[in-house]
């Protein structure tokens, strides 16, 4: 028995020998911007860490008020190397939507999100919500102090929308206030019905961008382009990418441990000079800086469905750039820059107030 | 140059010496192999060290550690041999201390062992049958109820259990 | 909510009717108010009084809140006379009885009328004692009473005359947040107390006390205030060789510890009020480890000189002490360093908090006055405490480890990169030679 009549018998049955050659014959083009094309693998790579190091904490993890907090002290004290796995899994799910963002905003820069391939935009959108879904759902499951009134915090902000703010607030709080409720119901988000929905739409993502190649930005000629092919040049370094990112957050883990916070106290008031985690830090802080009042209407809810309306433009961005209106394109364009310096500069600012 | 097929059925067979038509690339390639060689075993060596750094620890996480699971609703307080009709221990429950008593009739008790008048640890006197409080003179019955002195409340009771010689102590 | 305009007519029909039916009930409201009116005892005190100015009808204004008033008791129960008469003459007549505003020798007596017998008192509250009257004859106010002082406090000067209440009203002035007050109004006023030779500080030094501080800002009414020590009714102070009783009542130990202690022995021959001489009377302070020992703060060096074999024990048990907190502060601290550092150490540093537990014995155990006996608690102190030393050590060691292990690794990693980055060199040099 060797590879070869494995692969045979792979082929007979499952016809990896298809797969085999649409791989093989994937290519990438190389130019200036072609760095930009890691870090989609990477976000996937990142994914796959949380996936993995989240099945083994869900091991030791027990999701109830009473012993959530003392599960993950149990995981960092006692289960060996817990400490490694659960750093890597808080750090990991920061790398995560960091790349994530990048490689969105590379994506639009670029505009690869064009015809034919408005459809995978839309699904990396959809990616983009749930990856920040699981970062909310993620950040209440040690039961500390922090993540309690973050939670708290966060899901008010919700409710706050117009008519589907409380039946909104009351589902993700699966009652009135942030309880043991609320935990369960976070833990079954962010376990169960997210990698669920996720790796569907992953699934789609891939296959569509399988389906439609690499695209090139504008001012690089698709025919005239220097391509690589994907096995093996352009996965060895994609390897490279993630064996540095394996290296990185070994080094995160040992060097910044992710903290146990103190337990959770519904009846205690909020610590001072809380925030939420960076990446929505910015919607935070420019909450903050919008008055109470706008003409007759409510500040916050201003500011909600502004970021909605944000959101919405998001999503149907490649419906919006048509290549036959090049002015629009500058537009599009320029918003981008100043959407990128806007998120930067308020998140910073978060930071220091 | 060569053409692909020719130089590597030539590699396969060995014969690269007996060509007569070398050219530098070709030597260069053919030299490389043994570099290539090299580098393989070195990178198959690299991953296979990398892929043990990482399911090493992941090994030893999913053993059971020794402690099995975050002791917190339940401790083993003591053994039953050990702890002597109407007398009391102080033990360690989650990360506050408890008392545990067995009585004059020889019924166990366990109960939360600060005091909650100044939060002082409390002690069992045998004599008096009671528990009481050294720093100003709390006294408490062996239902945990304050019956003389500052303290304000009662003592909150554990449930007592046995297994075998151990005692478990759960919270009520 | 709107209304509409049928259904404001009907709410404005049945208002209307509302208000007729109503009408038919005020001949019976007459009917009742009269039947109370009369079926109320007559009380002409009241009547005249709270027509009064001043003073005069204060008392009518007082009763509302008063104990004895809540009670059916009114002004005749303690002044006799007559309440039905309204003339003056025959309401307050002397000659019928009537005691008018009691001298302050009469009042104990006044009071005791009806506070000292059992019989009487049973029928309002069956526990409170009836002694009060006996018990102050044998106070220093008392007894100064008896000898002619009218100065002195009696009872309406704490209970107040009209408007007395329960002493576990809030309002009442013997409320144990307010009795220091109560007794502070005479015995901090220094001219009203210029004729006596006790100090005036009492009231001040007690405010800035450990007791005070428990009792007004932790509102722990389990904390002492001035009867608690020095009795309400019988209020002296007490006696030299009583205090360690009086202190006793709550610091059991303490007390228990001294008593048997040759220090006892020898404050009495010495005349020295046992806890007072090292902790004061009124303005007690939290103690702190500088009054053992022989520095400058030492509570011992008052009696004890360089020498003898107490000034020797104090250095022994002040050593040891210094030793105890030295050792908790370094484990503190290196637990401390160790959480900063990202180590889990909650567990190490709650035990350190049976280290703090043995502290607060041995500064107990002083009252002994016994290194032995000192060292004796210090010990398993010492241990504990060294115990989680270590084990912020082993936190730090295993951060170390942590650290190096990092490194191994990160080395590893890079080499591994380093050399997929070779492997990439060489696989497209082959494929640029292929001319792929």
């Amino acid at each position: 028995m060797n590879a070869e009549t494995v692969r045979l018998w792979l082929d007979d049955r499952i016809g990896i020998g298809s797969i085999a050659a649409v791989a093989r014959k994937k290519e990438i083009p190389v130019h200036r911007h072609s760095i930009w094309y890691y870090f989609g693998g990477m976000t996937l790579f990142l994914f796959s860490v949380q996936v993995g190091t989240g099945i083994l904490l869900l091991l030791y993890y027990r999701p109830s008020a009473e012993t959530a907090f003392e599960s993950v002290q149990f995981i960092v004290t006692e289960v060996k190397f817990g400490w490694l796995i659960r750093s890597v899994h808080s750090w990991s799910a920061n790398l995560m939507i960091a790349t994530l963002f990048i490689h969105m905003f590379s994506v639009f820069f670029m505009k690869a999100y064009r015809r034919p391939r408005e459809m995978t935009w839309v699904s990396g959108v959809l990616l983009l919500f749930l990856a920040v879904g699981f970062g909310f759902s993620g950040y209440l499951l040690p039961w500390n102090k922090l993540a309690f009134f973050a939670t708290k915090v966060g899901t008010e902000i919700a409710g706050v929308i117009p008519l589907v703010g409380r039946p909104m607030l009351r589902f993700l709080r699966g009652g009135e206030d942030v309880t043991g409720a609320t935990l369960t119901r976070f833990f079954g988000f962010h376990v169960a019905v997210l990698p669920a929905i996720t790796t569907a739409i992953i699934g789609a993502h891939l296959m569509l961008v399988q389906m439609h190649g690499m695209s090139v930005p504008p001012g690089v000629d698709n025919e005239k382009v220097k391509r690589m092919k994907f096995i093996p040049n352009f996965l060895l370094r994609d390897l490279i990418g993630w064996v540095l990112a394996i290296g990185a957050l070994a080094a995160l883990a040992a060097l910044f441990p992710w903290e146990l916070g103190e337990k959770a106290d519904a009846f205690a008031s909020a610590p001072a000079g809380i925030r939420p985690e960076w990446y929505f830090l910015f919607m935070f802080q420019t909450l903050k800086f919008i008055p109470a009042k706008i003409l007759f209407f409510d500040g916050e809810v201003v500011g909600i469905l502004a970021f909605g309306l944000g959101g919405l433009m998001l999503f149907i961005l490649p419906f919006l750039d048509k290549p036959d209106k090049p002015r629009r394109k500058t537009v599009i364009t320029v918003i981008g820059v100043i959407v990128v310096i806007y998120i930067v500069v308020l998140t910073i600012i978060g930071y220091l107030g | 140059m060569k053409t692909e097929s020719h130089q590597d059925s030539l590699e396969q067979k060995g014969e690269c010496a007996q060509c007569p038509n070398r050219t530098h690339a070709a030597e260069a390639e053919h030299d490389g192999k043994g570099r290539r060689r090299f580098l393989n075993y070195l990178l198959g060596t690299g991953f296979g060290a990398t892929l043990i750094a990482i399911f090493y620890p992941i090994i030893r996480f999913i053993t059971p550690p020794m402690i099995i699971e975050a002791t917190q609703n339940s401790v083993t307080a003591g053994k039953i041999n050990e702890l002597a009709v109407n007398s009391g221990k102080i033990f360690k429950f989650g990360n506050k201390p408890g008392i545990l008593i067995r009585s004059a009739s020889g019924e166990l008790k366990a109960f939360s062992a600060v005091c909650t008048h100044l939060d002082c640890i409390v002690q069992y006197e045998p004599e008096k049958k009671q528990i009481s409080c050294a720093c100003h003179n709390g006294q408490y019955n062996l239902s945990g109820q304050n019956i003389g002195g500052p303290p304000p409340r009662p003592l909150e009771e554990f449930v007592v259990n046995t297994r075998g010689e151990e005692i478990i102590v759960s919270k009520a | 909510m709107e209304t509409t305009p049928v259904n404001q007519k009907n709410i404005a029909a049945a208002s209307t009717r509302s208000r007729f039916r109503a009408l038919k009930l005020v001949p019976l409201f007459a009917l009742l108010l009269f039947a109370t009116v009369s079926a109320q005892k007559k009380n002409s005190c009241v009547e005249c009084h709270s027509q009064m100015e001043g003073a005069l009808s204060e008392p009518v204004r007082l009763s509302k809140g008063d104990v004895h008033d809540a009670r059916g008791l009114s002004c005749v129960d303690c002044h006799r006379g007559d309440s039905t008469k309204d003339d003056m003459a025959a309401a307050m007549d002397r000659r019928k009885g009537f005691v008018g505003k009691p001298k302050p020798s009469e009042l104990p007596a006044f009071c005791g009328r009806c506070h000292s017998n059992a019989e009487f008192m049973k029928i309002f509250n069956p526990r409170l004692r009836v002694d009060q009257e006996r018990e102050y004859s044998t106070s220093v106010h008392g007894k100064l009473l008896k000898s002619g002082d009218q100065n002195v406090a009696t009872c309406v000067s704490c209970h107040g005359n009209h408007g007395v209440r329960a002493i576990n009203d809030p309002l009442s002035k013997v409320y144990a947040l307010n009795v220091a007050e109560t007794c502070g109004s005479c015995h901090g006023n220094r001219e009203y107390m210029k004729n006596y030779n006790i100090p005036n500080d009492q009231f001040d030094k007690y405010k800035t006390s450990v007791h005070a501080k428990a009792l007004y800002d932790k509102q722990d009414l389990s904390a002492p205030t001035c009867n608690d020590c020095h009795g309400n009714h019988g209020a002296a102070p007490p006696g030299l060789a009583s205090v360690a009783n009086v202190c006793g009542q709550c610091h059991v130990r303490q007390a228990t510890l001294f008593q048997s202690n040759p220090h006892k022995t020898v404050f009495g021959l010495m005349k020295v009020g046992e806890c007072i001489q090292c902790h004061s009377n009124h303005g007690i302070m939290p103690p702190s480890d500088e009054m053992l020992g022989v520095g400058e703060k030492s509570a011992c060096t008052q009696c004890h000189g360089d020498g003898d074999s107490g000034f020797a024990a104090a250095q022994r048990m002040k050593t040891s002490m210094d030793e105890m907190v030295a050792s908790i502060g370094r484990s503190n601290d290196i637990l401390n360093r160790a959480e900063r550092a990202g180590m889990e150490v909650s567990k190490a540093k709650f035990e350190l908090n049976e280290a703090r537990d043995a502290l607060t014995q041995a500064r107990v155990t002083v009252h002994t006055f016994s290194p032995d006996e000192l060292d004796k608690v210090l010990g398993p102190g010492l241990a504990t405490s060294n115990k989680g030393y270590a084990a912020g050590g082993d936190a730090l060691a295993e951060l170390s480890f942590r650290r190096k292990g990092l490194a191994g690794s990160l080395f590893f990693i890079l080499l591994l990169a380093g050399l997929i980055y070779l492997k990439v060199r060489e696989v497209e040099k082959r494929q640029a030679l292929r001319g792929q």
